[in-house]
């Protein structure tokens, strides 16, 4: 009622009619500019992240290294008449590096100014450098030779820009010294940013300038394959069985009702589950990818199971029953022709699946994947680390180089992430099929 | 890896099974299939499962049962090695032991350790041994039974799927099984904590210090199990996270399903899909690095003390991450509301936000809370965010500048780097992990429940 007084009062004024339409038109434009903006603010989100992540990461993928001149003295190197593999293998390599970085500074003569010097370069890296080619030409002992060494993370912080040269800059670690003897290293050209290949060859490491994701790749690989070797075929049984035989009974919406529940629960439930189930009742080895993949695909398991239905229910029952009529068993039918057809949709939701199984952490803190772990890998059962647990460690880890190498990891592990999902869009496009 | 060669030669003796049941059901009508009852590849499934099945079940149940077989045996030795009078507690501290030294090669110092060690290898090999010869013999004597089985009119195809169709139910009570594990398991350690812990005091307790005593005699070695201070912090966490998720996902979904252009939408919904794909240790880090420094120093200007991990910036960027989720369900809900009720709207001249306001999200509400429910249980359970950048001082404060801490933080915490499972310190991790269950299983119920019962039927 009162509306249409108001209409009437407005039709006696034109102009209070106006005013009522510029605020509802007002109104308007501020409500579609909220959602506009929601959306935007939203996205921006996702771009501050990314840049984040991108520009403190990209630099990872470069290290500083040093050319130092480095003499093969057998006696600096502690090396006798012995020169089998064992005995060149235990050399001491750390002390060449230390010798060589001496010697390009020969006025340097205080113990103390010694230690700072060798604090310019890595001493275990460079050592692992030079006992490889060592091993690989023992003739190079007695010699001398420009190397490229890797340096120090300090080093390799403030050639990247991370920490500013001046005095009291934010994290700085070198002294005015040492940064004269880095520019004095740079004047003759002996300093370069490189490819970090040990980024992508080693495994974890105490030291940022050693510490590589491989073991963490190789880790995440073995649990992925585990996890697909056990989810794809429960899964899909399961999904033929719930969307093609079974009949409607209790025990049918018992399962449905469990599935729909189990996609809910957190995933650190998951992982007690792990850790009572496997590794407490059947005693299996923590730290394992075993456990891992296992956990990973009970977790899995009902998006897989969900995607799958819903590719079986898209293939028309005019299939079914044709082949049906042509004397095909249920069996039949849906193992020669509805599932072949539905194939496309229940890979491109086995690589979601997988997708998301990849970026789970929480659960595998439980069953002790956290272990600092320095080897690669060699089987499901060895102690290994998966990409986001890397990622979840080097958070940890105070030095500035780890926040580099951290956003570095999850470069990584989205760059992975992107190709599964670019995999699923392009599998999903080429075979797509509207009936 | 001796396992994986036991399966491979059992796998391949099936497929084997198959190729010799082809051949001999062809032999048997003299190459004519149309004198079989089924098709000839029938006949090969049926002896391959015949002599894989049985086999594969066997090495099953070794593997299920193996580890407590084992272990009643050595215990049982190395209790009266001992001269019985060790308890059970001991016994178990042992076995970890042998297992030990059994596979690591540790040398033991005592000598009943060592034996047993000693015995518990012998006992595995035997053990083990035996199972390979069982299941080769079961895997021949089927292929062969079920070889010399093969007639013309045995009715292979229906006996083989009658065994596919248990293969798949079977397949498909994995997920009750994972459930009824998951009960169980929570179950039982929390039942073990609250033996030493009364229940009253968990959930009704205001301080949490899980930290025991190294020394019996120490102050204060009991700890102090209250977990009210978690469930606070929890809920201060995921009503920040909601307080962003909700007005900027659901603005969002309004923006996308009623007003954006179609090449817009196209555009923009994946992208904003990306923010529920990114891993949750991602946030954590960006929460821990960019966020909370970030909060730190706004508050630092506008004379604000905000603690480096405080529960503002954990909780917005678990905000950002369930803004997907709140916007694609919400999204899905809204433009399910059919045509005909905006242009009845737009026919009495109201504008679309008028017509959005007061007709579309009142038919979608419902969908609405469900979702947003969905939302808050996503945000309870979430722990890598929470563990990065919320911190683990369990602090009872409703003050989101400072450090709270989470019931998944503590789940994780309490159980990372520890192993022994008899303290109350370990086991409350599970008492904590099946209140979680419970709060998440409720939200998901009650949030079903109203999707159900309260969505507009409008055909």
């Amino acid at each position: 009622m009162t509306e249409m007084v108001e209409t009437a009062a407005i039709r006696a004024t034109p102009d209070a009619l106006k005013a009522r339409l510029r605020r509802r038109y007002a109104a308007e434009r501020r409500f579609r500019a909220l959602g506009l903006g929601a959306v935007l603010l939203s996205l921006s989100f996702l771009g501050v992240l990314l840049v984040t992540i991108v520009s403190n990461g990209i630099t990872a993928f470069v290290q500083t290294q040093i050319r130092l001149e480095v003499a093969f003295d057998p006696a600096v190197m502690g090396l006798g008449a012995d020169r089998s593999a064992d005995a060149l293998r235990s050399a001491d390599y750390g002390g060449l590096v230390k010798a060589a970085i001496q010697s390009r500074f020969p006025d340097v003569e205080s113990r103390a100014e010694l230690r700072q010097l060798t604090k310019l370069i890595s001493v275990q890296g460079g050592g692992e450098q030079l006992q490889a080619a060592v091993l690989a030409d023992p003739g190079l002992i007695g010699s001398t030779r420009a190397l490229w060494l890797i340096a120090s993370p300090d080093v390799d912080m403030v050639m990247k820009g991370h920490v500013g040269r001046d005095k009291g800059a934010e994290g700085a670690r070198l002294n005015d010294t040492q940064l004269g003897w880095l520019e004095t290293l740079e004047q003759t050209g002996d300093v370069a940013l490189t490819f970090n290949t040990l980024l992508f060859t080693r495994g974890d490491s105490r030291e940022p300038e050693l510490a590589g994701l491989w073991g963490a790749v190789v880790g995440s690989l073995y649990s992925l394959s585990i996890t697909l070797l056990i989810c794809f075929p429960i899964g899909v049984a399961s999904a033929v069985y719930l969307e093609e035989f079974a009949p409607k009974n209790r025990l049918t919406d018992l399962i449905e009702v469990n599935i729909n529940n189990l996609a809910a629960v957190p995933s650190v439930v998951f992982g007690l589950l792990g850790l009572a189930i496997f590794l407490n009742t059947f005693g299996l080895p923590r730290s394992a990818p075993l456990v891992g993949g296992l956990v990973l695909a009970l977790i899995s398991l009902p998006t897989i199971i969900i995607a799958g239905r819903a590719a079986l229910k898209a293939v028309p029952p005019s299939i079914r029953e044709a082949a049906l009529g042509l004397g095909a068993s249920r069996l039949q039918v849906t193992a020669d022709h509805v599932l072949p057809l539905a194939m496309p949709g229940v890979l491109t939701g086995t690589i979601l699946g997988m997708a998301h199984a990849l970026g789970e952490t929480a659960p595998l803190l439980m069953i002790g994947m956290v272990a600092f772990i320095v080897d690669i890998p060699g089987s499901p059962l060895d102690p290994a680390a998966v990409l986001p647990v890397q990622v979840y460690l080097w958070a940890d880890s105070p030095e500035r180089a780890f926040v580099e190498r951290t956003s570095a990891a999850i470069m990584v592990l989205l760059a992975f992430l992107a190709l599964m999902n670019l995999a699923a869009i392009l599998l999903r496009k080429k075979f797509e099929r509207r009936w | 890896m001796s396992l994986v060669i036991l399966t491979a030669v059992l796998l391949l003796l099936a497929s084997i099974g198959y190729h010799v049941g082809r051949s001999r059901a062809l032999a048997v009508v003299g190459g004519n299939p149309r004198l079989l009852h089924s098709l000839p590849s029938y006949h090969g499934y049926y002896v391959a499962l015949w002599c894989g099945l049985p086999a594969l079940l066997l090495v099953g149940a070794w593997l299920a049962f193996e580890p407590t077989v084992v272990r009643t045996l050595v215990v049982t030795t190395l209790a009266e090695s001992l001269g019985g009078t060790t308890s059970p507690e001991q016994l178990s501290l042992l076995y970890n032991e042998v297992r030990n030294v059994a596979s690591n090669g540790h040398t033991s110092a005592s000598p009943a350790v060592a034996a047993a060690a000693e015995h518990y290898l012998h006992i595995r090999g035997v053990l083990f041994a035996a199972v390979v010869v069982l299941a080769l013999s079961a895997a021949i004597a089927g292929l062969g039974l079920a070889r010399r089985a093969i007639t013309a009119a045995l009715r292979t195809r229906n006996r083989v799927e009658r065994v596919m169709d248990a293969l798949l139910v079977a397949a498909s009570t994995v997920a009750i099984f994972t459930t009824i594990g998951i009960v169980l398991s929570l179950l039982f350690e929390s039942i073990r904590f609250f033996s030493a812990v009364s229940l009253g005091e968990f959930l009704f307790g205001l301080s949490w210090s899980p930290q025991m005593a190294i020394r019996a005699d120490q102050v204060g070695s009991s700890g102090a199990f209250g977990a009210v201070p978690l469930f606070a912090g929890t809920l201060l966490v995921s009503a920040i996270a909601l307080l962003v998720a909700v007005p900027l996902g659901l603005f969002s979904a309004i923006y996308m399903a009623e007003y954006a252009a179609p090449r817009f939408r196209s555009v923009v919904k994946p992208l904003l899909e990306v923010l529920a794909g990114i891993p949750t240790v991602v946030y954590g880090f960006f929460a821990a690095l960019t966020v909370a420094p970030f909060l730190r120093d706004l508050g630092a200007s506008l004379g604000l003390t905000v603690a480096s991990e405080s529960a503002l910036a954990a909780g917005l960027v678990m905000g950002i991450m369930i803004i997907p989720f709140v916007s694609s369900l919400s999204d899905d809900i809204i433009t399910a509301v059919p045509q005909s009720l905006r242009e009845g709207a737009f026919g009495l001249g109201a504008t679309k936000s008028e017509t959005i306001i007061k007709v579309v999200l009142p038919a979608a509400l419902p969908g609405i809370v469900g979702g947003v429910l969905l939302a808050a249980s996503r945000a309870i359970g979430e722990t890598m965010i929470v563990v990065m950048a919320a911190g683990l001082s369990a602090n009872l404060t409703a003050n989101p500048l400072q450090a709270v801490t989470t019931v998944t933080v503590q789940i994780v915490t309490l159980l990372v780097g520890d192993q022994e499972f008899d303290s109350p310190k370990t086991l409350a991790a599970f008492a904590l992990g099946l209140v979680l269950f419970c709060i998440t299983l409720v939200l998901n119920v009650i949030a079903l429940h109203i999707v159900r019962k309260y969505r507009e039927e409008y055909d």
